[in-house]
């Protein structure tokens, strides 16, 4: 296969969930089973195919960047700039194709899921004409080779994210969330959008290569390395939008109002990477202050969520929460320089999230049936508090969960274990180098409070007793249509599929095809400190970090060890031994406790600034609308309508009575003459005798 | 290039082609409703299939605007030619009619607007006749004003629309229907004074030299040379050339202060047609009162009608001013961005609402034209485009459900998802585009137009920004409102929208989508005309400064 076909069969496995979208959306009810079968097989095919295409990628061209563009729109002869196209394509190189598989056996593994999940429900056909769409604008993301159809892409993965969560759009909670998310999202997108419009409006291309070719051409966003900071940093608030970043991670833990394998697709594995994926796609122009606020971001996010995670009881917000936490964990990686490792994190994150997801989808399956059975309409079926003892009745859910919760805390033998350590050697070797010691500190932290909230988790869920015996006897593992991703997604965390090696996977394959990206920025602006420490001997400083990391191996498997221990050893002790009483730590640290519980209060400070401001300014304007500006208006027509009335008494009054006057005056006279035309010559006769005596007096 | 149709030119059929509709109308028996409604359907097809004509024979490589070389399917005769007029002396005013890439898209629109607007027309009940003669006579008038080439014949137009409109608002409109009416008759009259006083200025001061022989005009050097005595013109073309004034006279030269407040008196007749903020409150009134049809017209072509006066007159005549108030103009932009955003927020009457988020979108025209490069100015004019097509499907979207419920108020509603599934589907293609969704066509010219803007005005075009959110929250807002939650018991009869009502709004949806993803049909069409116009207007050199 040549490159030119890869390209192509990269383009079908992008197009095909869309015709599958446009097949289901129209044709739902009149296809068999609503069509769940043409989108799963599908993305089974697209599955498939990028498994060839990743398989090809890197045994045929594993250095090659395939890339195609084409002209979407020409300006013709733009005045001071000449022939301006605005060009789009779409490009395959390692992280691409890694990334579609990432994807696409998601996808494919929740598209099965949900056959058996969302059996009988109302929107069956919608929801997987929605899922297809969302494949689609993912894969979008990922082959783009510019930022205009990335960015197109990107909205419309909030599109179907807002469809997918809104999919039980009767009930207020989950409408209310798929707005909450495309609006907190679309905050983060303007972000995107204007340092897209900086790039733009200095190089006229929309194109990764040019825009790239440029600045490491020494072509800087209006001559200042200040602007390609800033434009970098506004690409990475996108990002912060929509991978769930602080300050805006607001609305993923609400986003679980959509069904559970939606969560699991869009809300843990694929789309909230997406802004990890941006940046390790950009991560060559960012400059070392845009990498620092990455790293900064990434740690303060992982910190929060894992504090708020461990505070929760709602199965999927525990989850969801961790997902924020692990994200933080990708952007870290990525900022401190640890590219591959941000990277790969994702990957196995993808895996063992969705298993996470899907798990805890297959116990709401298992509690709302048992639920509905007992005629419980009362029990919240995803509260932990009312769960406990399924591991017997679900033994399949239970063992693949407990091997998704080893591998996120990052127990040996499992793939989060060697990309956590990567991701946590990154920081600290960044740490030894910069000085900035901070990251590594919450790096580490955060991986024990990870171990903690999990086991936590799951001993809560599955060991014990259950709350309410009984129950337990209408509790039933899954079908197999959902159990088996389970299985698929259990063991694809396993070590050996990334790295012989248990301890390190920079020896696998994945360090190989994926080396960091060669900096593009000027040299001023690389971390300072890595450049420095490879100055005397001209060594990039990306191979610097990586000769840090190795150094810092040994150590950070040893503390990662430890805290992850020390993590689900308190968990045991709390939660299945019982010789701690959390209820009195809970006591102990009240406020921080409560602090914690109500997710740090972003929710209500963004209700009482932000919303509460904008309608309030909404209704300003509104009443400024109509009182003031109407009122002007108004005021005109009355003030012109008072002239007139004025000038209608005026002309009635004055000129008309002017003129009636004159009428008058003359009637008058005329009555009075009028008394002089009798008639009779007589009279006649005595008034010309009288003219004639005044006259000879007068002219005398 | 000329195309004409039985000896006559196509633009003069694109434009009467509606009134000799309204004459035949009218001599039908007063009973035949049905005759009166398929007459004009029939003829405003016709007017889609004409337009569809231009659109085929457009050239796309000739630039138009100030010349008329550049100008296509020209039409010019001597309208009026009196010798002398006691002190005016020779009075001289060309039926001159002509498109170019900024007028095509226009003229376009316009047939396609009139043409959903007589389906959406049909369940006018009362006084058919007249309703459909009066509506004609506004799709003549609004044609005419995007195809005339002679300040005179653009401004009768202009005066033309206006009656039809009052009528039309006035008699089958809502409650408050005669204030609507009223509202928009003298808003939009003050600004025609306004234009009309300009009009005549540039008028007087103009000298322009016609070749005896051949009627066409000359240079102002060749005219002299040939000795011919000047003559004053309404001819826009050759308004545009500064050696066509009178020295000396009132608006001669160039950035002089009258010519300033004549392109200010220009500018507020067009920023009421816009509407551009503080001069939009008659909008809201005559869009709530208005039946479903005409608010699609209004909104759909009406508005445009004001930025396209800009595009087409007061800019162009008057480069200079334009240049020296670009910065406020963008401010104005932004303000109508946000503040007609913020406004359509607080609103509870669903058409009420629509109507603001026109002026939002509109303000997005303003900024794009404001930057006056070639992405903020196709950005511009393809906006006016698409919001033509996405605010006429918003407004037959309220049409559907005020007329099934007889309220439009937001709050009345909920759950409409699951009781009318397929009149959900098309709304979410309206509300999407209106919020600027990628892969619809409002996103693509919003886009642009930004793009234009952020080159010259960073701060402003970041400040406008926001307007996304916004007009995302007050979408989304909306459509949770009324299409999502659960269906009061009230609605439980509503029947889902109906074939002829789909008949409207399908050819809509499809542009948007198509445009959405394939814009270069329209902007190809548009290109070499902005070209011409950013050349013209904005000196090479500042343009360079400017960053492009």
């Amino acid at each position: 296969m040549n490159q030119g076909d890869l390209l192509l069969l990269t383009i079908a496995v992008w197009l095909l969930p869309l015709v599958g979208f446009v097949l289901l959306v129209f044709f739902n009810k009149r296809l068999p089973r609503q069509g769940d079968i043409i989108e799963t097989g599908i993305l089974g095919l697209g599955l498939a195919a990028s498994l060839v295409i990743l398989f090809a990628k890197l045994f045929s061209f594993p250095d090659a960047v395939i890339s195609t563009s084409f002209t979407w729109v020409d300006f013709g002869n733009v005045p001071g700039v000449g022939h301006l196209p605005i060009k789009l394509g779409f490009m395959l190189d390692n992280l691409a194709a890694m990334m579609m598989v990432v994807v696409t056996v998601v996808s494919f593994l929740v598209h099965l899921f949900s056959i058996g999940y969302m059996k009988d429900d109302v929107r069956y056909g919608r929801y997987f004409a929605f899922l297809g769409l969302f494949t689609f604008s993912m894969l979008g993301i990922v082959i783009s080779n510019n930022f205009f159809l990335t960015y197109v892409s990107w909205e419309l993965v909030g599109l179907s994210s807002y469809l997918l969560i809104g999919h039980w759009y009767e009930k207020r909670s989950a409408s209310n969330a798929g707005k909450k998310a495309f609006l907190v999202t679309r905050v983060g997108d303007i972000g995107m959008f204007i340092g897209i419009l900086i790039l733009y409006v200095n190089f006229h291309s929309f194109l990764f290569d040019d825009i790239f070719g440029a600045i490491a051409a020494g072509k800087l966003p209006y001559g200042s390395g200040g602007w390609l900071t800033a434009a970098g940093i506004l690409v990475f608030i996108g990002a912060i939008g929509k991978s769930a970043q602080f300050p805006l991670h607001v609305w993923l833990p609400d986003a679980m109002e959509g069904p559970t394998p939606v969560s699991a697709l869009i809300h843990a594995a694929t789309m909230v990477a997406a802004g990890v994926y941006l940046v390790a796609r950009l991560f060559a122009m960012f400059t070392a202050d845009a990498l620092l606020v990455i790293a900064y971001i990434g740690a303060v996010t992982a910190f929060i969520a894992a504090t708020i995670a461990v505070a929760q009881n709602d199965i999927k917000k525990v989850l969801a929460y961790s997902t924020i936490s692990q994200l933080g964990y990708m952007m870290l990686g990525l900022g401190v320089g640890a590219y591959t490792a941000g990277f790969f994190h994702l990957m196995t994150h993808a895996w063992f999230k969705a298993g996470l997801f899907l798990g805890s989808g297959s116990v709401i399956h298992a509690m709302q049936h048992a639920l509905r059975h007992a005629g419980d309409h009362e029990t919240d079926p995803q509260d932990i508090r009312n769960m406990g003892g399924l591991k017997k009745k679900m033994p399949l859910t239970y063992w693949t969960f407990v091997m998704f919760t080893l591998t996120i805390s990052g127990v040996p033998l499992t793939s989060g274990f060697l990309s956590k350590d990567e991701v946590l050697a990154g920081s600290l070797a960044f740490g030894s180098l910069s000085g900035h010691w901070l990251l590594p500190l919450i790096g580490f932290g955060v991986a024990g409070l990870t171990a903690f909230y999990m086991f936590r988790l799951v001993i809560l869920t599955f060991h014990g007793d259950h709350r309410v015996p009984h129950r337990l006897e209408h509790i039933h593992e899954s079908p197999r249509v959902m159990t088996l991703p389970l299985v698929i997604l259990a063991v694809i965390s396993l070590f050996f599929f990334y790295s012989w090696n248990p301890f390190g996977a920079s020896s696998g394959w994945v360090y190989r095809a994926l080396p960091p990206p060669q900096s593009i920025v000027p040299v001023s602006q690389q971390p300072a400190s890595l450049v420095a420490a490879g100055a005397e001997e001209h060594v990039a400083p990306s191979v610097v970090m990586a000769e840090t990391m190795h150094r810092v191996h040994g150590t950070t498997m040893l503390l990662s060890l430890l805290v992850a221990g020390l993590g689900i050893l308190v968990a045991f002790l709390a939660y299945q031994w019982r010789k701690l009483n959390p209820e009195s730590v809970k006591q102990k640290i009240g406020p921080v406790y409560t602090f914690i519980l109500n997710k740090w209060y972003f929710d209500e400070l963004y209700q009482a600034t932000f919303v509460a401001g904008t309608l309030k300014l909404a209704n300003l304007f509104k009443w400024f609308d109509l009182t003031v500006i109407d009122g002007v208006v108004n005021g005109t027509a009355s003030i012109t309508r008072l002239f007139s009335w004025f000038s209608g008494r005026f002309d009635n009054i004055v000129v008309d009575g002017m003129v009636n006057g004159a009428g008058y005056v003359t009637g008058f006279f005329g009555l009075v003459f009028k008394k002089t035309q009798t008639g009779k010559v007589q009279t006649y006769l005595v008034f010309a005798v009288l003219g004639v005596v005044i006259l000879f007096f007068v002219f005398r | 290039m000329s195309f004409q149709i039985l000896g006559i030119g196509i633009l003069t059929w694109l434009t009467f082609l509606p009134v000799i509709g309204m004459l035949f109308l009218l001599l039908l028996p007063k009973k035949s409703a049905d005759a009166v409604r398929w007459t004009s359907l029939v003829v405003t097809f016709l007017q889609v299939v004409l337009a569809a004509l231009v659109y085929v024979y457009f050239s796309r490589s000739l630039g138009g605007i100030n010349t008329v070389a550049g100008m296509q399917f020209v039409e010019k005769a001597t309208w009026i030619d009196i010798k002398s007029v006691a002190w005016f002396g020779r009075v001289h005013i060309d039926y001159f009619m002509g498109i170019d890439g900024i007028s095509g898209p226009m003229v376009l629109l316009t047939a396609l607007i009139s043409f959903v607007g007589i389906i959406a027309s049909w369940n006018i009940e009362k006084a058919v006749k007249g309703y459909f003669a009066l509506y004609l006579l506004l799709d003549t008038g609004m044609m005419g004003v995007f195809v005339a080439l002679d300040f005179f014949l653009f401004y009768v137009f202009w005066e033309v629309m206006l009656l039809p409109m009052y009528f039309l608002i006035g008699i089958w409109g809502g409650p408050r229907r005669e204030y609507a009416a009223i509202k928009f008759f003298l808003y939009t009259l003050f600004g025609s004074v306004l234009i009309l006083l300009a009009m005549l200025a540039l008028y007087f001061s103009s000298s322009v030299y016609i070749d005896p022989q051949t009627g066409v005009f000359l240079a102002a050097e060749a005219g002299r040379a040939m000795g011919i005595t000047p003559i004053h013109s309404f001819n826009l073309i050759a308004l545009m050339d500064p050696t066509n004034f009178t020295p000396g006279s009132l608006l001669a030269g160039i950035g002089t202060s009258s010519r300033y407040i004549a392109f200010i008196a220009l500018f507020i007749g067009f920023a009421i047609k816009v509407p551009i903020f503080p001069f939009h409150t008659w909008l809201p009134d005559a869009h709530v009162e208005a039946p479903t049809a005409i608010s699609v017209i209004l909104a759909g072509v009406l508005l445009k009608m004001g930025t396209y006066g800009l595009l087409r007159v007061s800019i162009p005549i008057f480069p200079d001013a334009f240049r020296a108030y670009a910065i406020p103009l963008a401010i104005l932009g932004v303000i109508n961005i946000l503040y007609g955003a913020l406004a359509a927020m607080a609103q509870t009457d669903f058409k009420k609402l629509i109507a603001y988020s026109s002026i939002s979108h509109m303000g997005i025209v303003v900024l794009g034209i404001a930057a006056m490069n070639t992405q903020g100015v196709s950005g511009a004019v393809f906006q006016m485009f698409n919001h033509g097509t996405i605010t006429a499907m918003l407004f037959l979207i309220v049409g559907v459900i005020y007329d099934r419920a007889h309220t439009r108020g937001l709050n009345e509603f909920g759950g409409l998802a699951n009781q009318m599934p397929k009149y959900t589907g098309v709304m979410s293609v309206a509300f999407f585009a209106a919020l600027g969704l990628p892969g619809l066509s409002g996103f693509v010219s919003e886009a642009f137009s930004f793009l234009g803007a952020f080159a010259v005005f960073q701060t402003l075009t970041i400040i406008a920004a926001l307007g996304i959110v916004l007009t995302a929250g007050y979408m989304l807002w909306t459509l949770q409102r009324v299409f999502l939650g659960t269906l009061p018991e009230k609605w439980k009869a509503l029947p889902d929208i109906n074939g002829r009502e789909l008949a409207a709004l399908v050819p809509l949806a499809v542009i948007v989508l198509f445009l959405g993803i394939y814009p270069s049909p329209m902007l190809n069409m548009m290109n070499a005309s902005v070209n011409t116009l950013v050349k013209f207007v904005t000196p090479v050199t500042a343009a360079a400064a400017l960053g492009f």
